[in-house]
């Protein structure tokens, strides 16, 4: 390597370092999630090696196997889906599609990123020192106090949200400003695309959800260390208070999670579809419903905590409720194709097996929303199933769906679409046989989070883990077709996917790639 | 003398039982639904769930046989030029009334389901259920306020016959046909009190006593786990229920009054408090 190549290879180091351009930041989040779901999903294939048979085979004990599975939840969460939907390609296509010329605060920015590897080293740590962190991501006290788990773990696990609170907090007020403020002339606010809608509804979600968590974080914190009495009923405190603020952030964060992925399903059903998404006004109105109703509904994770008829009949029907605007977007797409000129790409593909697999959740939430019925169904695998149908077969794929229609645009090259389709075919079946039997496994009345399970629970348990191989291997396919595409996917055509409705395709893929330094000049 | 005579007697017609219902209602392997309901809050939650489910399959096949038609019928090669059409307000209108009347149909069985289960009928007897990490205590104040553990049965000592991880030393046992109050409280950690076979899960807290209730319609003996994570042990915490006739309880009840240690109210209260 000569002296000049040396060089500039470091100067390239220290710009991504430093870079402020939201493209590179969008760029570094992808790249942070793809990291983080990797160690997320070897996680969870070790969960499902030990859960393949009856016995404790591979987990050291219960508090080993109860931190595995916090460890993996709160990575899933907080640092893959939430950073690829927000952070990723909110980052890269907000400021394009509404004409600005980056973030509102670019430093922010920056900051906002950079304090997401920080947590995730404190998460990790967590696991390394001590016991871990055996408290599933619910981190209900007592079990998380510091009886229930002495030890530095659970108090590095709260360190780790609060980083990764605030950098949550800083984008969305990045999000918020810039999408309020920085419009180009003309773009009014009920003409911006369905996925800058779905960012900015997410980040009002997010200032207003994420401080009660910070809260209770804070006050399990004192609770452990400070001689405070907040949870402890010895002390006056009530445990359930920790329970009303975690699901009252709790709630909330799954429509964070999800309204961004409803984003970019809009623009991939509209642009494969050659048409403007249906019923827009509807659209905005059953988002921003969504995002309302989300804040009202928190109880029905405690149906079975011990709270009367009113309560458990309010948030029930309120529950219910959130089905009706749900229900109008899956519509809205269908009705979009309806009519279209439908071309079924890779990123389409992947949006309509978001759509199906959606509605499955969907599905089963409303059975689990009737108090009455939940009684048998609380914390069994029946909720495991449901909030996989719409995390690992709901957001995941519209995470996939997002980055095979955008990857073109990110990285001015192609993939071969051959890849993309056994991908999503392996992907499809090995998720649905994983998942769909923890249906009848939580009928059936197993338990969630146990590390062994009486005999008569062992049939279904093989086959998802069967399930769950074809899903991580087909996973491996994606960051090897990913490592080759980069370096010699062939390069975009301009009009890759035919004639666009939005702004963020209008400069060349080219010029798009984030160089480091290039980031100024890149500049959309 | 006769009260052991019908202990002995209630125990061989127990294990009878056991063999002719007790493993039924033990998780089967491929199971793909419920397991039996032994009370009338479980098989109204079990037709509860089937009316909802049957709803919700309408819908994900309505869903995909839409999505699957979209495909042929308007796929680029046989409909190359989109329509324009973007705002069709009756149909829209109709696609926020008609979930709106489905959901109407599940709200109006699911309260009454609820109802049922909030009101608790004057009961016979009140039995206390106490969780700690990693077994449940389980008391009779009704009856002298005698109190014993309920321990999982060690892997390699499972009683012949009986499933492995669910089976315990001391099954809290009920009367057929009674109302029993259930109390449930947690000298520790949140524990959840979940017996599948008779539709009911309440959580067990530290500093409160909840409560809840079932009559149990048939004899057997019932399984169940704690159902909230609660440290290292959670995966061996079961619950059995052993339900039998009333002339038997009483037996039972006899016998148990004179073999294990009365709690008083007060050493309850202080546990809760700790
Ligand atoms: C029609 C919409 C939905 C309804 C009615 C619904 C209802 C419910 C209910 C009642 C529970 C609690 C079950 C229990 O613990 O007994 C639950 C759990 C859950 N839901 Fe949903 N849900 C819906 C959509 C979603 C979406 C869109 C997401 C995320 C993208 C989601 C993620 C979750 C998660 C993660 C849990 C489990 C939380 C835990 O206990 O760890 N749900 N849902
Ligand atoms: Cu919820
Ligand atoms: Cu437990």
């Amino acid at each position: 390597m000569s002296t000049t190549e040396h060089r500039r290879e470091c100067r390239s180091i220290a710009a991504w370092l430093f870079t402020t351009d939201h493209k590179a930041i969008g760029t570094l989040y992808l790249g942070f999630a793809i990291m983080a779901g990797t160690l997320g999903g070897a996680i969870s294939g070790y969960m499902r090696l030990e859960l393949a048979q009856p016995g404790m085979d591979y987990v050291v004990n219960g508090q080993s196997w109860n931190a595995l599975i916090t460890a993996h939840g709160l990575i899933m969460i907080f640092y893959m889906v939430m950073p690829a939907l927000i952070g990723g390609f909110g980052n890269w296509f907000v400021p394009l599609m509404i004409g600005a010329r980056d973030m509102a605060f670019p430093g922010l920015n920056s900051l906002g990123f950079w304090l997401l590897p920080l947590s995730l080293i404190m998460l990790i740590g967590s696991l390394l020192v001590g016991d871990g962190t055996g408290t599933g991501w619910s981190l209900y006290p007592p079990l998380s106090g510091i009886d229930g788990q002495p030890g530095p773990s659970v108090d590095m696990t709260i360190l780790a949200l609060h980083l990764a609170g605030i950098s949550s907090v800083i984008s969305a007020i990045n999000f918020v400003t810039t999408i309020l403020n920085m419009r180009e002339d003309r773009l009014p606010l009920f003409g911006m695309p369905l996925f800058v809608w779905s960012i900015l509804i997410s980040s009002l979600m997010l200032l207003l959800a994420m401080p009660v968590l910070a809260a209770a974080l804070a006050m399990l914190l004192a609770d452990r260390n400070f001689g405070g009495a907040f949870f402890d009923p010895a002390g006056g405190g009530d445990p359930m208070l920790f329970m009303n603020l975690f699901w009252f952030f709790g709630h909330p964060e799954v429509y964070i999670m999800i309204l961004p992925a409803f984003g970019i399903i809009s623009q991939i059903v509209s642009r494969f579809s050659r048409r403007p998404i249906f019923g827009y006004p509807g659209m905005v109105l059953a988002m921003a419903s969504i995002a309302a109703l989300g804040f009202i509904v928190w109880a029905h994770h405690m149906f079975t905590v011990g709270v009367g008829f009113a309560p458990r009949a309010f948030f029930t029907l309120a529950s219910m409720v959130i089905a009706v605007p749900t229900g109008i977007k899956v519509f809205a797409w269908i009705a979009t194709m309806w009519g279209g000129s439908i071309r079924l790409t890779v990123p389409m593909l992947w949006a309509l097996g978001f759509i199906i697999m959606f509605t499955v959740g969907g599905t089963t939430g409303i059975v689990l929303a009737n108090a009455g019925a939940d009684q048998v169904l609380h914390n069994t695998y029946y909720v495991v199933a449901h909030f996989h149908y719409v995390l690992s077969l709901g957001a995941t794929y519209a995470i996939f769906a997002g980055f095979y229609y955008w990857f073109p645009r990110m990285t001015g090259r192609m993939f071969p679409e051959w890849v993309g389709r056994l991908h999503f075919w392996c992907f499809f079946i090995g998720t649905n046989v994983l998942f769909f039997p923890m249906h009848f496994l939580g009928l059936a009345g197993m338990p969630r989070r146990i590390a062994d399970y009486p005999d008569g629970f062992l049939g279904w348990n093989m086959i998802a883990s069967l399930g769950a191989v074809l899903a991580l291997a087909s996973t491996l396919l994606f960051l090897v077709m990913l490592a080759v595409s980069l370096r010699r996917g062939a390069p975009a055509p301009r009009d890759v996917w035919g004639p666009a409705f939005t702004h963020e395709w209008d400069d060349d893929p080219e010029m798009a790639r984030p160089r480091g330094t290039a980031g100024v000049e890149a500049g959309a | 003398m006769r009260g052991r005579g019908t202990v002995v007697l209630g125990f061989v017609s127990a294990m009878m039982l056991d063999a002719r219902h007790g493993l039924a209602q033990a998780p089967a392997n491929w199971q793909t639904s419920f397991g039996v309901s032994a009370s009338e809050t479980k098989e109204r939650i079990v037709a509860l769930h089937d009316h909802i489910l049957l709803i919700g399959v309408c819908i994900v096949a309505l869903v995909a046989i839409l999505i699957g038609f979209a495909l042929l019928r308007f796929r680029a090669s046989r409909h190359p030029t989109a329509s324009k059409v973007t705002r069709m307000p009756w149909l829209e209108f109709g696609w926020t009334i008609a979930p709106v009347l489905v959901l109407g149909a599940i709200a109006a069985p699911s309260l009454q389901l609820l109802a049922y289960e909030s009101d608790i009928p004057d009961a016979q007897l009140t039995i206390k259920a106490s969780g700690h990490q990693w077994f449940w205590r389980y008391s009779y104040p009704d009856n002298g306020g005698f109190a014993y553990d309920s321990i999982m049965s060690p892997p390699a000592s499972v009683p012949a016959g009986e499933p492995r991880l669910l089976a315990v030393d001391n099954r809290m046992v009920v009367p057929v046909g009674a109302v029993v109050r259930i109390q449930v409280t947690s000298s520790d950690v949140v524990h959840s009190f979940f017996m599948p076979a008779l539709g009911l899960q309440i959580y067990a807290m530290p500093g409160r006593l909840n409560e809840t209730w079932t009559r149990v319609e048939k004899p057997g003996v019932y399984y169940g786990q704690c159902n909230q994570i609660c440290g290292l042990n959670h995966s061996f915490m079961p619950i059995a229920i052993e339900a039998m006739a009333q002339p038997d309880f009483d037996a039972w009840v006899r016998d148990a009054a004179t073999r294990y240690p009365v709690v008083s109210a007060a050493t309850i209260s202080a546990q809760v408090a700790k």
